[in-house]
Order: structure tokens, then sequence, then C-alpha cells
């Protein structure tokens, strides 16, 4: 094994109740790479997210079978769920600043886990805040509540909550969707920092922010993987499956 | 590490070599006390049921003796060799007799409390009902925002009425009001006591059965006023039958408290054991005997134990009542 | 208001048809505000006589001052004194399991069978009469844990048939919280608790707070539990003092006060009883006038 795997989906199935809405899919994810996966509303991408960081436990009605190893730890029987979720920084569709103040918005999860030292918080704040780039316009009223600022503002206060806990890998759930173009483009900036230092999994319903921002993509359809190639050939018309050449192309979707 | 090469980034934002995060650990005491309150939280949690439990029990520990073992022949002491009387459960529902402290042979029937307590909670549903279910339509489909803010908030108000105020109020004001209105010689009876029912269980029909007509979705009526409905229509045809489920809930809400009411019925229905004739005939009712005899009784005499039977029996029926009403507003849920 | 119909009869112009239409609305209109000021009404007039035949005797020597002479002459202190104990210590009891009881409910339990019964139980102990509850809390607390008659007998049953209250209102606050705020938190790795403890506590707590108030006014105002567990027709105590009942005493309660004067004295003066009403209805409308401005400012600083 000259490359170890940071993601390993093997045979995923996913039930909400009778319907099963993920059937039985399998990929990997190398680390520090930034992978898409595109497809259509109600395709599963979500839930697939959920999965991964366990917080599908909190859907009565799901059921999950199949392994996903995280490092090689699988995902489905752990027993640390709270530890699993700190290896993973999620970042939801819409932006949710939590009625804290901006500091401890960010400080929250490193609190949860524990770490109170106060010069150590403030570093660590800092750094998310920049990193998501929003330091620069925040750094003067930190204490303010973080439900006050604008939507691009709060989407980026997700992110650096997300990275707060010094993620190993990033999900970001159609983050773009209630932001304007010109903020979207200085996250997508961000990721592409933030590769160097974790692995990012971009779920996205814009094809060409995949396209933009992802060395391979992944195309999901009705809980099945249509076709997972490097980007260059999803996007081209080397694609193998018909349906992704559709969809790509807008023809469906 | 990188495996692919993409384009390099051009952003402004900061980042620090990647060195190993620096990450907290909880403690063990943190853990351990999440985990008190955590086991703290789900014990109350099923408190209720344990509470529901334990009123039973206990009410059903006072007053089961006298159903298993027998009478104890009047005031808690058996003679010996005296054949113990014994208790009939039939007699006990269905005879109008309640002579509780006769010396000689003391008698327990409750059916004269029974339709007594039945008689003034018909005749206050008969008021409070369409008094209720009007103000609960009035609320959801007639009245401006503010209208609906200061009615909900007198009705609140209205509700926060002590039982013992609601009473004294019949005891004194209505009893003179009915003597005069219908020329009465007596103003404490079954409808003094309807009334004061009536009002006190109004508030619970009208938040229920608004909160059931709101949970009938705005398609129905916009597809009704699209039809060229009046709203009276809309109300009639429409909105009752859709919401008719949550309007049971709320009316059997109504019966349980008015079932249940003590202090009011107490004080205003004239306290005689008497099978009404008309509505100015003074009642007792169950809850009433209660109150008014339990302080008198020795305690694990059959009197006592008696009047802890009768409890069983209104804890029973409010259990049933509330059940059904439990089952008409998960109908709607379902839907 | 009504355009007048004109000979040239359109699309939009009134027929009687439309007119009656239209009558029949603003009927349905008045008759169903009209049954909503019929419940407004009566709670007006009935204040306003009570106030009006209080008026005499309504001071603060009233409510300082112990009732002397068979309850017939003096003031209520010592069944003013009473109720604060019982509502204090029956609060102290119901809240925090109710608290607690409802952040299972809201936050812990599944959606399945059991918490069905738990949620059912919690209706039915509402619903039991509380002629009931003053039967339980006799059998249990004054017989079977030999508390005897006590003020903590007597708080512990209104303690238990309160706890509904607290509840229902608890689980509406907690549900007022956002779900997306507690995802947001489960995503980053906190526990359960920890969000309840940083996140849905601190955003409800004003919800539960009104909750609390709504149960001070229920606590004051029953009767029917405490006339067999701890309440008494008269007690004597000093003025003056606020500590003047221990925990195993009996104590004078002011709605048990009010049935007494009513129903047991004879020969008191006319305005007595309607004093008392006036002072025990004044309180439990202030306070639950109190919840009611409370909550009317909270929702106009809301976080979100």
């Amino acid at each position: 094994m000259t490359q170890p795997k940071k993601i390993d989906v093997q045979n995923l199935r996913l039930s909400y109740g009778p319907k099963e809405v993920i059937h039985g899919i399998s990929f990997h994810i190398e680390p520090n790479e930034i992978i898409g996966i595109i497809g259509p509303a109600q395709s599963g991408k979500t839930s697939l997210l959920r999965c991964i960081n366990r917080t599908i436990d909190f859907t009565a009605s799901a059921k999950v079978s199949g392994s996903i190893k995280v490092d090689g730890e699988d995902v489905v029987t752990t027993r640390n769920v709270y530890e699993l979720r700190r290896k993973i920084g999620m970042v939801a569709p819409l932006p949710v600043g939590l009625p804290l103040s901006i500091y401890d918005n960010v400080a929250f999860a490193p609190r949860t886990s524990g770490m109170n030292n106060r010069s150590d918080l403030d570093g660590l704040v800092e750094k998310c805040l920049r990193q998501a780039a929003l330091w620069n316009e925040v750094k003067d009223r930190l204490d303010s509540l973080g439900t006050k600022l604008s939507g691009g503002q709060q989407q980026r206060l997700t992110i650096a909550r997300a990275l707060s806990h010094q993620p190993e890998i990033l999900c970001l759930d159609e983050f773009s969707i209630a932001i304007d173009p010109v903020t979207t483009m200085r996250i997508e900036d961000v990721l592409k920092e933030l590769k160097r230092e974790m692995t990012i999994i971009l779920v996205t319903n814009l094809v060409q922010q995949a396209r933009r921002l992802a060395a391979r993509t992944l195309f999901l359809w009705n809980g099945e993987i249509i076709e997972l190639d490097t980007t260059d050939v999803i996007f081209s018309e080397r694609a193998k499956d018909p349906r992704t050449r559709d969809y790509v192309n807008g023809i469906f979707g | 590490m990188e495996t692919i090469e993409t384009n390099q980034p051009s952003s402004s934002a900061v980042l620090t070599p990647a060195t190993a995060p620096k990450r907290g650990r909880r403690s063990a005491a943190a853990v351990l006390g999440e985990r008190c309150i955590e086991g703290l939280i789900r014990l109350c949690g099923i408190s209720a049921i344990v509470f529901v439990f334990a009123i039973f029990f206990f009410v059903f520990r006072e007053g089961a003796p006298i159903l298993f073992g027998g009478g104890t022949g009047g005031h808690g002491v058996t003679e010996p060799g005296a054949a113990k009387p014994s208790f009939d459960l039939a007699k006990f529902l269905f005879t109008k007799t309640w002579y509780p402290t006769s010396l000689n042979t003391p008698r327990y029937g409750i059916g004269a409390l029974i339709i007594g307590t039945f008689s003034v909670t018909l005749l206050a549903m008969v008021i409070a009902v369409p008094f209720g279910l009007g103000a609960a339509v009035f609320l959801s489909e007639f009245c401006g925002k503010k209208v609906r803010e200061t009615l909900k908030i007198t009705i609140e108000l209205l509700a926060a009425i002590p039982s013992v105020v609601w009473g004294f109020i019949g005891l004194t004001v209505m009893n003179v009001v009915i003597q005069k209105v219908f020329k009465v010689q007596v103003g404490l009876n079954v409808l003094n006591a309807a009334i004061l029912l009536a009002l006190m269980s109004v508030p619970i029909i009208v938040s229920i059965g608004e909160d059931a007509l709101k949970a009938v979705p705005d398609s129905y009526r916009e597809a009704g006023i699209a039809m060229g409905c009046t709203r009276w229509q809309l109300v009639w045809r429409v909105l009752l039958p859709a919401a008719k489920n949550g309007l049971l809930a709320a009316v059997l809400l109504g019966v349980g408290r008015a079932v249940g009411e003590t202090m009011a019925v107490l004080m205003a229905t004239g306290h005689s054991v008497n099978i009404p004739h008309s509505i100015f005939d003074s009642v007792r009712t169950l809850t009433a005997t209660i109150a008014a005899e339990l302080g008198e009784t020795a305690e694990g005499s059959d009197h006592y134990r008696v009047l802890f039977l009768i409890g069983i029996l209104l804890f029973t029926i409010t259990f049933i009542v509330n059940l059904l009403a439990d089952f008409a507003v998960k109908g709607i849920r379902k839907k | 208001m009504s355009v007048p119909a004109s000979s040239t009869a359109g699309l939009f112009t009134e027929t009687p048809f439309i007119r009656k239409k239209r009558r029949t609305e603003r009927l349905a209109q008045c008759l169903f505000g009209a049954m909503a000021l019929a419940m407004v009404i009566p709670l007006l007039l009935i204040l306003g006589y009570l106030v009006f035949k209080a008026a005499p005797l309504l001071s603060w020597d009233f409510l300082t001052t112990n009732p002397t002479n068979g309850m017939r002459k003096g003031g209520i202190w010592s069944a003013l004194l009473g109720t604060v104990y019982l509502v204090v210590i029956s609060l102290c009891i119901s809240a925090p399991i109710g608290v607690l009881a409802a952040v299972y409910l809201n936050e812990y339990a599944k959606d399945n069978w059991f918490t069905r019964i738990v949620n059912l139980s919690v209706v039915n102990l509402a619903g039991v009469p509380s002629i009931v509850h003053a039967l339980f809390g006799l059998g249990a607390f004054v017989l079977f844990a030999r508390l005897d008659r006590s003020i903590l007998a007597a708080s512990l049953t209104l303690a238990i048939m309160t706890m509904p209250v607290i509840i229902a209102s608890t689980k509406e606050a907690l549900a007022s919280v956002p779900v997306s705020f507690r995802e947001a938190c489960w995503n980053v790795g906190a526990t359960r608790w920890q969000t309840i403890k940083a996140i849905v506590l601190p955003n409800s707590i004003s919800g539960i707070l009104t909750g609390v108030i709504l149960q001070v006014s229920r606590t004051a105002g029953e009767t029917a539990p405490i006339m067999f567990t701890g309440a008494v027709f008269y007690r004597n105590i000093p003025e003056g003092n606020v500590f003047a009942y221990g925990i195993k005493d009996q104590c004078m309660a002011l709605s048990m006060h009010l049935y007494t004067v009513t129903t047991q004295v004879t020969n008191a003066p006319e305005a007595l009883p309607y004093a008392i009403a006036v002072t025990l209805l004044g309180t439990v409308l202030l306070v639950n006038a109190t919840a009611i401005v409370f909550r009317v400012w909270l929702r106009n600083r809301k976080k979100w």
C-alpha cells in the first residue's frame, strides 16, 4: 500500500424506513484531493455526507449498511462518533450562525472538546477566521452576534467553525446556494489553499464549480454512482456514460 | 502528498504551515458529569409515567380493601362473629341512595352523584361548545392580528381564574342573578354550575379548537375562495369538516375539565343528593362529594374507602376521555 | 361601500345573489365576533363587580394582619404567607423535574411507542381531576410517606399536579429553537448535552421562565389538592415574620381561606369574602399579566 486511502466507501446502502435512497455505492477518496460530487436534487448527496460524519444517527428512521472507512477505521460501527465528527468539518447549504458571539461561534468546537486555554483559543479563532477570509471584516467586533452578520459572512463563519476543530476532511454541501457570486469566488480561493492541509469533499449543484475546483468528480444520480473519473474526463466528450455528458451539459437536472 | 495537480491558488488567505493540530481533551470529570445529567434527564422524562401509575396505585390502595375485603360494617370496627356485608359494585354504581353517615345501615349508592356530574357537564357543554368553537372560528378566520392577540390574552386570563373564585362568584353573584331572572327559589343549581363550568372550559376549547383550524392547510381555503365561497360557506363546508377531529379533541378535553372540576361545583350546585328534573334543581357531583366529606370521615372506615373508590371512578373517566382526545388529535396528524 | 347596481349589468356589478352572499358573510362575522365577546364581557363584569364589593376592606393592613374574631375581622396575613410557602416549595420541586422532562421529550426521545406513552402520561396527568390529586396526596404523602398533613405534603401534591403545565410550556420553548442550530453543533462534534447546554437552553430560557410564571399562578389558585394534605381553616402566626411557618407545619392558604369564609363562617362582614377573592384573583392575574408582558418583550429581542 503506497498511498493510504483517506476515505474508502464499500457497498454503502442507506434507507429511510422502507425507501432506499443510496443503493450500494463504492468509491474512495485520496488524501489532500478535492473531490466534487455532482448530481440532481434528491440523488443522495447530502445523505452521503451525513453518513460519513454519522449525523445520520439523528434521523430515527435511517438504516445504514456497508462500510465507510476513514483512515482505515469503519465509521458505521465506530464507537467514538464525537472524535470522528471532529475529524470532519461540515458546512451546511444554508449559513447557520449560532446565536453566540462571533468569537464563541468559532471557539465552540474547541471548547466542547475540552480546550479552554484562552491564548490557544485566541490564536485558533484568528487562524480559522483568516482561513475563511472573514478576519478582516470582523476582527473589530468579535463579540457581536454571529446571527447578525450578512448571509455571505455567515457562510464564511460557518466555514471558520467547520475549520475550528482542525479537521482532516472538509465537507461542503452546496455551500454557495445562499451567497453571492463574489463571495463564492473568494471561498473557492480559500478552498484551493486549504487543499494543502486537508481532503475536501465538495457537493455542489453548480457543475462548473466542480470543474473549477475538483481534481476528480463523482456523478451521483438516484443513489447510484453513474461515473467517477478525473474532472477533465467528466467534463469532456470522453465521459463514458451518456447521462453524465447530458447532465454536465445542462440537458437535464 | 499531493496526487493531482491543480492550478495554484492566488488568494490572500494566510496559512500557517501544516503542523500537528493542537487538540484539547475533555476531562474525565466532564464526561462523567455529562453521563450523570443525561441519566437524570431520562429519569425525569419517564417521571410522568411513574406519577400517573402512582396516582392510580395510591388511590386504589386506599379504596381497594372495601372491594376485596368486604365492608367493615359501617364505622371501621368489625364486630366479631357478625357476617361481613359484602360490597356490591353494581349496587355502588347504580343505586341512588347516598346515606354514608347513617348509624345503622349506611348506604353508598352513587347513582345520583353520577347523574349529577353528568347533567352539569352536559349542560355546561351545551353552553360552552357553540361559544368555544364559534370563538375559535372567529379567532382563526375572521379577525385581524390585533384583535386576535387581545382576545387570546383575555382568554388566557379567563383560564387563569382559580376555580374557588369561580365557585365564589357562583355562590354570590350567579345565585342572585338566577333567582331574579328565572324567578326560582334556589339559585344554586344545575344551571348555575353549568354556566361556571362553561366559562371554565371555554378557554381550553378555544385554544385547542383554534390549533385544529390552523392545522387545516391554506390550500383548502384558497380552493374554496377560488370557487367563490363566502367565508361562511368556507367555514361550514370546508374548515369544520376538515378540522373535525381536532375540534372533537377540543370538546373532549373540555368535558374532561368539566367532569373533574371540584371547587366551583362544590359551591354552586346546591350540594343536595338529587336526580334533577329541571335545570333549576340542585344536585351533587362526584368531585364535590369527595371534597365535602373526606375531611369528616375516619381513616380506614367504609365511608373513607368509598370516597377513594369514587376517586378511582373519576380517574378512570378522565383517563378514557383524555385517551379519546389523544386519538382524535393523532388522527389529524397522520393525514 | 357597496357599488350601486347599474343598469348595465357587467361582470363585476353586484347581482342580488352576490349581495345576499355578502350579507351572510357580514352576519357570520358578527355572530362569531359576538361569541368571542361573550367570553370577554363576563370577565370584565365580574372583575368590576368583585372589586366594587371588596373596596371597603382593601388596604395594606388587610394583607399584613392575621384574621381575628373567628375569621370575621382582621386581615389575611397567615393565609397569604401560607400560599407563598406552598407556591415556592412546590415550584422548587416541579420546575426542575418538569424542565428536565421536557428536555427529554424534545431532545432525547425517539419517535416511538414509548415516547407516545410518556406524552400520553403527561396529558393524562394534566387531565386528572384536582380532587383525585388530593386523594393521591393524602394516600401517598400524608399516610404512606408519613409526612402528615404539612406544607411539604401539600407542596408535593401541588407540584405533581402542576408539572404538566411546565412540561408543556418548556417543550414549546425548546421546539422554537431551530433544528439547524442543533445540527451545526452536532457537526462539529458536540454531544447532545453540550448542544443543549450551549445553544438550546440559553435560547429557550425565556420561554421556560414564562412557563414557570404561569405555573405560579396555577399553583396559587388551587384549593382541592391542599384541603386534605396540609391546609387548615385557621392558624395563628406572628405577623410580619416571613419565616413563621415550618415545612412540617400545617398552614392556611388564600384559596382555602376564601372557601372557608364563604361557606363555613357565619355573620362575616359582607365585604370580607370579596376582599379575599379580589386578593387571590389580583395575585393570579398579576402573575399572568407579568408572564404575558415578559413574553411580548422577549419576542421583540430575539437573536435570530
